[in-house]
């Protein structure tokens, strides 16, 4: 492969910090430098030059939380599509969600998947495994066969393990592995009698409630049983201003647990809902304004440590019905980014904070050479027009799945070109 | 009979999204259809020529027989549809079955669901008008309008009156809709529950809760009582119906902190001796039980005739 010299590009680099106009040169599918100028980097002959009319060059979204319909449902989402939209959003890898149909709790189906992924996918697939077999939150999995098969983390994606024993073994053994445990931090006699936050706007909408406390319930206990057991915990898409509390003082206390929030949690609350809207039924519920915007507080200060877009692609029947019967999930690793900038725009949350929250610190999780600028890393990049105004069609989404939450909101931010491993896979 | 009033709506989902205007326009009507009703002759036939199709996904005996009745005394032709027996059950989804019926040219669809949004979610679907004969817990207008003709013709008003709302608030689209409207006529509504049955914020939908019944019955000139929902009951949120009588059962104790002109509401059916005491229901002194009922044929023919009056009108 030829190496690739970016010019004239905005460099951000989460790692170092570095938000500067500069150049960045790639070969052999790595980043080999960075600096003011090409001349100063020193360019190999034959690097092909492309100019990036002074936008926005940073590491590439390594999307935390993705749903594919593989196997299972590949109506819903194939990992030809899902690569596609991946690509176009400027996300380089996907870490995916391991509650297909069957479940990924077993490491021949595991590498069922890492084949398909490798065989039709644009971007780079890392897949989860399910912490308990057939997520049913009864036995653990086989840790050791699925970490050898790839396993980058375990889940049981949107259910919750009820029992604290059980999952009190599951993080022990997890442990003897070095395995990332994430688990959904929700309270589950709560959470499945109800399809939206408990509260005034519920009430006024008849729709059965969940107290936000569920949350800040779970995530508790998990906390207690992680300390516990030492093992690595992370806490998949909180959302309320209780549960960064609980994580504080986890931290304070020397607990190196983490957490991830998906974007609907930050960039919605519950009124969102209007009449009835089953395109913001997700889970958790979209919650008050006070919750929200203690996210994006979260978010600046680092208390939140991974921001995925929970992208969840399903079919038009499954929405189209009462609230409280719809399924619940929306798409969204297409509009991850532009919906994120907002915080930039609006709030003012540096470019370099949103990426480490978007590239780097996913990286890190998942032990990927990426998320940074520095020499070495994997060239796994996005260049983007950080003020490009437009508005999202749910319509023309590359994901087989038009169920977005965002449809009609108008985003500012619009990628250019995306680059997983030096080569170009969109623009 | 005059049609000047305006009613600037083309379906009936619910008090919330209505002016008291459109209330006060509809009570008038009303109390119109009252006199038709107690006349020998009932039958007019305004509404001839027009279509009104009862579509109950959740089964009801006094609201569906109510409708039937005031479509027919307005002369429309009226077909009933029990759809929980039918294409539910072979997988049919709201919509498709919307459609459907939609593709035979109702002029009024009147549709009860057990799920909240339901009717709003088809009158999306539909060409025709649509009237809420109660969605899910979020609410059944036209037992509101009843309720609030039954009190403006009892009490010759309707505003600066003390409501008290009694029982399972929680599971109650009754209870929301009778909020909603009795503040939208300015009067001071109570919620008389154990914190079990009262949804969450209640208090800030402009309602004053009580957990004491004594308490909150005290000074009341209205008494609206709940049906207890047996078949709710499953999540444990009383503790036995002996000890629900005891605390927040209407008997004629309680009743005497309310006002000496008070009066007994029930949206019915009851449960004799869980939520009220037989004979105070039986009271035709204090007991509007019956009147209710007589209002809800009246109301519904109110609504049915402002809706087919604005579809003549070429109104959408």
């Amino acid at each position: 492969m030829k190496p690739i010299a970016f010019s004239n590009a905005r460099l951000i680099d989460p790692a170092t910090g570095v938000d500067m106009p500069g150049d960045l040169l790639v070969s052999d599918g790595r980043i080999i430098g960075t600096g003011a100028n090409l001349a100063a980097i020193g360019v190999p002959e034959g690097a092909t030059v492309i100019d990036c009319g002074g936008h926005v060059l940073a590491p590439g979204i390594v999307d935390f939380n993705v749903t594919i319909g593989e196997p299972g449902a590949r109506h819903r989402e194939s990992f030809r599509s899902g690569g596609l939209a991946a690509a176009a959003g400027g996300v380089t890898t996907m870490v995916t969600q391991p509650d297909t149909d069957p479940p990924i709790d077993d490491p021949a189906v595991l590498e069922f998947v890492n084949r398909r992924a490798q065989e039709v996918c644009a971007v780079r697939v890392l897949p989860k495994a399910t912490v308990t077999k057939g997520a049913l939150g009864r036995e653990m999995t086989e840790y050791g066969f699925l970490r050898d098969a790839g396993a980058v983390a375990f889940s049981d994606g949107e259910r919750a393990i009820a029992d604290p024993v059980v999952f009190r073994r599951c993080l022990e053994y997890a442990r003897s592995v070095d395995a990332l445990v994430c688990h959904y931090p929700q309270e589950p006699h709560f959470s499945t009698i109800g399809c939206a936050t408990e509260g005034v706007f519920a009430t006024l909408r008849g729709l059965p409630g969940v107290p936000a406390a569920a949350e800040a319930i779970m995530l508790t206990r998990d906390i207690r049983i992680a300390a516990l057991t030492g093992a690595r915990y992370h806490a998949s898409c909180i959302s309320t201003a209780e549960s960064l509390g609980i994580l504080s003082r986890a931290r304070e206390n020397g607990m190196d647990v983490t957490c991830s929030i998906a974007v609907p949690h930050f960039a919605l609350n519950e009124l969102d809902i209007a009449d009835f809207r089953t395109f913001s039924k997700v889970l958790p519920p979209l919650r008050h304004e006070d919750d929200r915007a203690a996210m994006e507080e979260g978010i600046a200060s680092g208390l939140i440590d991974v921001i995925v877009s929970a992208h969840r692609p399903l079919d038009e029947e499954s929405k189209r019905l009462p609230y409280a019967q719809a399924a619940a999930g929306g798409v969204g690793v297409e509009t991850l980014l532009p919906v994120t900038l907002d915080l930039h725009h609006r709030v003012g949350v540096p470019l370099t904070t949103l990426f480490e929250r978007l590239s780097l610190a996913p990286a890190r999780l998942v032990g990927l050479e990426a998320g940074h600028l520095g020499k070495g890393a994997l060239a796994d990049l996005v260049l983007f027009d950080p003020g490009a105004p437009w508005r999202i069609d749910r319509k023309a989404l590359r994901s087989k799945s038009k169920n977005s939450p965002f449809h009609d909101r108008l985003v500012q931010g619009r990628v250019l070109g995306t680059w997983v491993g030096g080569a170009r896979v969109f623009g | 009979m005059t049609a000047t009033a305006s009613f600037p709506h083309r379906h009936l989902l619910g008090i919330e999204e209505m002016a008291p205007a459109d209330i006060v326009t509809i009570l008038d009507r009303a109390d119109d259809c009252v006199v038709l009703n107690r006349a020998a002759r009932k039958k007019r036939d305004l509404l001839k020529g027009l279509t009104q199709i009862n579509m109950f996904f959740e089964s009801s005996t006094r609201t569906l027989a109510s409708f039937e009745l005031a479509g027919k005394r307005l002369g429309a032709d009226v077909m009933n549809m029990a759809v929980k027996a039918s294409s539910v059950n072979k997988g049919e989804t709201l919509i498709d079955t919307a459609m459907t019926l939609n593709a035979m040219h109702p002029d009024i669809l009147v549709v009860r669901h057990d799920q909240s949004g339901a009717v709003n979610l088809l009158a999306q679907k539909v060409n025709c008008s649509v009237i809420n004969a109660g969605d899910g817990r979020r609410e059944h207008p036209t037992q509101a309008l009843l309720d609030a003709l039954t009190i403006r013709r009892r009490k010759g008003k309707l505003h600066r009156l003390t409501v008290a709302i009694c029982g399972d608030v929680f599971h109650s689209r009754v209870a929301r809709s009778n909020i909603h409207l009795l503040n939208k006529m300015e009067n001071r509504v109570r919620i008389i529950a154990p914190p079990t049955l009262c949804p969450a914020g209640i208090d800030r939908l402009g309602a004053e809760v009580f957990h004491d019944m004594r308490a909150g019955l005290e000074g009341c000139d209205v008494v609206m009582m709940l049906r207890l929902q047996q078949e709710r009951m499953a999540g444990g949120f009383i503790p036995s119906h002996r000890e629900y009588f005891h605390r927040y059962g209407l008997d004629e104790e309680k009743l005497s902190e309310a006002n000496s002109d008070v009066i007994v509401m029930h949206p019915g059916p009851m449960n004799r001796g869980v939520e009220i005491d037989s004979d105070l229901a039986d009271d035709i002194n204090r007991s509007v039980i019956q009147e209710q009922v007589e209002m809800g044929v009246a109301v519904r023919m109110a609504v049915l005739e402002l809706l087919a009056e604005n579809r003549a009108g070429g109104m959408v």
